[in-house]
């Protein structure tokens, strides 16, 4: 078979719980044909069923785990794949409790597209849950374009007026986070209305279905055009201690273009130095781009080791950042405790300086002060780190402007990180 | 604002499966492969060699061997190895039979899931901390959950319920004393990628993935090999029948499929067309129990 050039979506469902995310998923992969009928099989005699006879638990195909399918809800996340001829999905089953949002955030770092579900049915007076407001800022600070889905609309008999009021709702929301333009698109998730074909319950809704809107949206950013990123992996001894011995350094190109002959330089103190091989295992390359595994042979020996960066030279470097951070550790921030900033393949050690400020999840409003950072919290912070660090903006290079925060005692990665500003 | 990388599909996979052989060999100590001789971990090796070549690997490659193999397998094991110049580390079953850590319910009994048993004795042995392993997310609804940095507590152990967080490709590989990781670079990739990559590069692969006559009896909706462990029964019908494998596993647990593709292209686009999956096609050892392969896997399996 030859390649042909498929466009790669991957979408993550998005909030709270019993809203029916998991439902969708399967309903989304049933209904595209992407599940084997053995697995349908075994759906039909699956135990803690909450289908009617007859019936299938769409949920149970993302929730596999024996205590999800036991407690009818979603724990961690699960990856499923399917295709159709212009597009390869890969769909993210999200968990809704607040409990579990590590793993929705997991899930989401691990995607391009949120669908956001709301349960029309529980709505008072249009009020969002928490958990919705909170998903959705999740997914729109790790840059996912959000798509909402207005679900269980059979359970309001279709009602238009419901649906506005929830459209109204979800309106204000994307203001208040500064999302453009949010695709609505009232769904039964159990049986399928307008999730991947339109459905005729709803004679008054003009949009398209969900799996269309999913997968016509706009390419985005050609991370090849962005500057020339490259965090070393390892180095590659040729030829050991012999005088024509060679060093390589081996990763994948963040973002940008490399080509032999162009001028690079090595970390913070830019070190200049010219690219002269670009090899693969079984090719050399004149040129390479964002996305591809090589090794880069430089002219001089620039002395560069795992967790040095080369980049183009346009780039700033700083000691002190402003960031996003999602708190996913148990334990609590401590003010005193260094953490182990990972950014590439770089490892550094820093401290959280000062907290801007905590995001309340009631009405999304900044909360000031130095609070303690907690499990779920999503919080402005100010950095310092003990060596200058690349200063990627995140909204504008995600490969590079993203980091994780590892607690050195436990291991745990206590947070997700993303760059905003230089401090 | 979201961003995409240009790469074909199968360039895809294939860059972010070298990223995570590099990120696993740096992030450890001790690390191993798993090569089984089966076409994923085939795959793997080639992976790997295309991550680390022009160096030798920097890892073994482990076998949990449970001697029910099939024939050619383990020779195309060991060929492998020696063409490669790699060295193969085979933890034998059998030994822990004989130590007593396994215990079988019959001399015939499926060695499959003891493989966890053996794999554990081995790391403990050459103190591995990272091993490599070609699973799926597409095989198996509890695969499906794993992240692909997972970590084993210090009885190698999977913990569903608090994995660690995942995000984007920063691998958090650290880990205490005694713990260990499992490591998927073929996560994300499913069975149709695997061949069509298998085909693109040429990888070679045990004869008996291809179309065959091999006698074999109706089980249900299976035809169960006949082995020397695995014989048919009293009054059965042996049939020899043209079939090939899809999966490569213990004799006792893995049935090939009626087929007459004898080259990678013919599997391809059966691949394409077939209506069951990989594991619901093959083996036997997941139709026990719904939750099988999570319950294997907290016990220390790959
Ligand atoms: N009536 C109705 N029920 C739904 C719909 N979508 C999901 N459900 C039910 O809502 C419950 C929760 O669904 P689930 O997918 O587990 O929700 P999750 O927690 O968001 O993943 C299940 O009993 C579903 O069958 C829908 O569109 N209409
Ligand atoms: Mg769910």
């Amino acid at each position: 078979m030859t390649q042909t050039q498929t466009k790669l979506v991957r979408i993550v469902t998005a909030g709270s719980v019993d809203d029916g995310k998991s439902t969708l998923i399967g309903r989304i992969l049933h209904d595209s044909k992407a599940l084997m009928s053995d697995q349908v099989d075994a759906l039909s005699h699956a135990r803690f069923s909450r289908a009617e006879e007859g019936d299938l638990d769409l949920s149970f195909v993302t929730d596999g785990l024996e205590s999800e399918r036991e407690q009818g809800i979603t724990i961690d996340v699960a990856y499923r794949y399917f295709a159709t001829p212009q597009t390869s999905f890969i769909v993210i089953d999200a968990p809704g409790h607040e409990q579990y949002t590590r793993n929705m955030v997991t899930g989401a770092s691990n995607a391009d597209v949120a669908i956001v579900l709301v349960d029309a049915s529980r709505l008072h007076q249009g009020a969002l849950k928490v958990q919705t407001r909170r998903h959705a800022t999740i997914a729109h600070l790790l840059g996912l374009k959000v798509v909402f889905a207005v679900n269980k609309m059979d359970l309001v008999n279709w009602s238009q007026k419901v649906f506005q009021d929830v459209e109204e709702s979800l309106k204000r929301l994307s203001r208040s986070l500064g999302i453009t333009n949010p695709a609505i698109v009232p769904i039964n998730a159990r049986s399928g209305d307008n999730v991947v074909s339109k459905s005729p319950a709803a004679s008054w809704y003009q949009g398209a279905s969900l799996l269309d809107i999913l997968q016509n949206q706009g390419d985005g950013t050609d991370l090849s055009e962005l500057p020339f990123r490259f965090s070393i992996q390892r180095v590659v001894r040729i030829d050991g201690h012999t005088k024509a011995a060679q060093r390589g350094y081996a990763g994948r190109i963040a973002s940008g273009q490399v080509a032999v002959g162009d001028e690079i330089f090595v970390g913070p103190y830019r070190r200049p130095t010219k690219i002269t091989r670009i090899e693969t295992y079984d090719q050399s390359l004149d040129r390479a781009e964002a996305g591809q595994s090589v090794t880069l042979y430089t002219e001089d020996e620039v002395d560069a080791a795992r967790g040095d960066l080369l980049t183009n030279g346009n780039v700033a470097y700083a000691n002190r950042i402003t960031a996003d951070l999602c708190w996913l550790d148990d334990q609590a921030w401590e003010s005193r405790r260094r953490y182990i900033l990972q950014q590439g393949t770089a490892n550094i050690t820093s401290r959280i300086e000062s907290v801007l400020h905590i995001r309340d999840m009631q009405d999304l409003s900044e909360v000031r002060g130095d609070q303690a950072l907690k499990l779920n919290d999503i919080a402005l912070v100010q950095l310092q780190t003990q060596t200058p660090i690349l200063a990627d903006l995140f909204q504008d290079n995600p490969k590079t402007g993203a980091f994780i925060l590892i607690d050195p005692d436990t291991n745990q990665t206590a947070a997700a990180g993303m760059i905003r500003g230089v401090a | 604002m979201t961003f995409f990388s240009r790469l074909l599909h199968l360039d895809r996979l294939e860059s972010e499966a070298i990223y995570i052989l590099r990120e696993a060999a740096a992030q450890s100590r001790n690390p191993a492969l798993l090569f089984s001789g089966g076409k994923d971990s085939a795959v793997l090796l080639h992976l790997a060699l295309k991550a680390f070549r022009p160096e030798n690997l920097p890892f073994p490659l482990l076998h949990v061997d449970t001697g029910h193999n099939f024939e050619g397998v383990t020779q195309f094991r060991d060929e492998t190895a020696a063409r490669l110049g790699e060295r193969l580390v085979v933890a034998q079953v059998e030994e822990s039979i004989k130590r007593g850590s396994v215990r079988l319910a019959s001399p015939t009994a499926s060695r499959n899931a003891a493989q966890a048993v053996t794999l554990l004795e081995s790391i403990e042995t050459h103190g591995f901390d990272l091993l490599l392993g070609g699973a799926r997310r597409d095989e198996d609804k509890a695969r499906a959950k794993e992240r692909v940095f997972s970590h084993r507590d210090a009885f190698g152990a999977w913990n569903p319920k608090s994995q660690r967080p995942e995000l984007w490709d920063l691998y958090n590989g650290r880990l205490q004393e005694g713990e260990n990781f499992r490591v998927f670079p073929l996560s994300n990739w499913t069975e149709l990628d695997v061949w069509t990559y298998i085909e693109r590069e040429k990888i070679a692969l045990p004869d008996l993935y291809f179309a065959h006559i091999r006698p074999v009896v109706r089980d249900g909706a299976y035809w169960r090999p006949v082995t020397p462990v695995t014989p048919a029964a009293e009054g059965q019908l042996v049939e020899h029948r043209l079939v090939r494998f899809r999966t490569v596993g213990d004799m006792t647990c893995t049935c090939p499929i009626e087929s007459d593709a004898a080259d990678v292209s013919a599997i391809i686009a059966e691949t394409r067309l077939s209506t069951l999956s990989e594991r619901g096609a093959t083996r036997m050892d997941d139709k026990v129990n719904e939750a099988a392969m999570e319950r294997r896997k907290r016990e220390g399996y790959f």
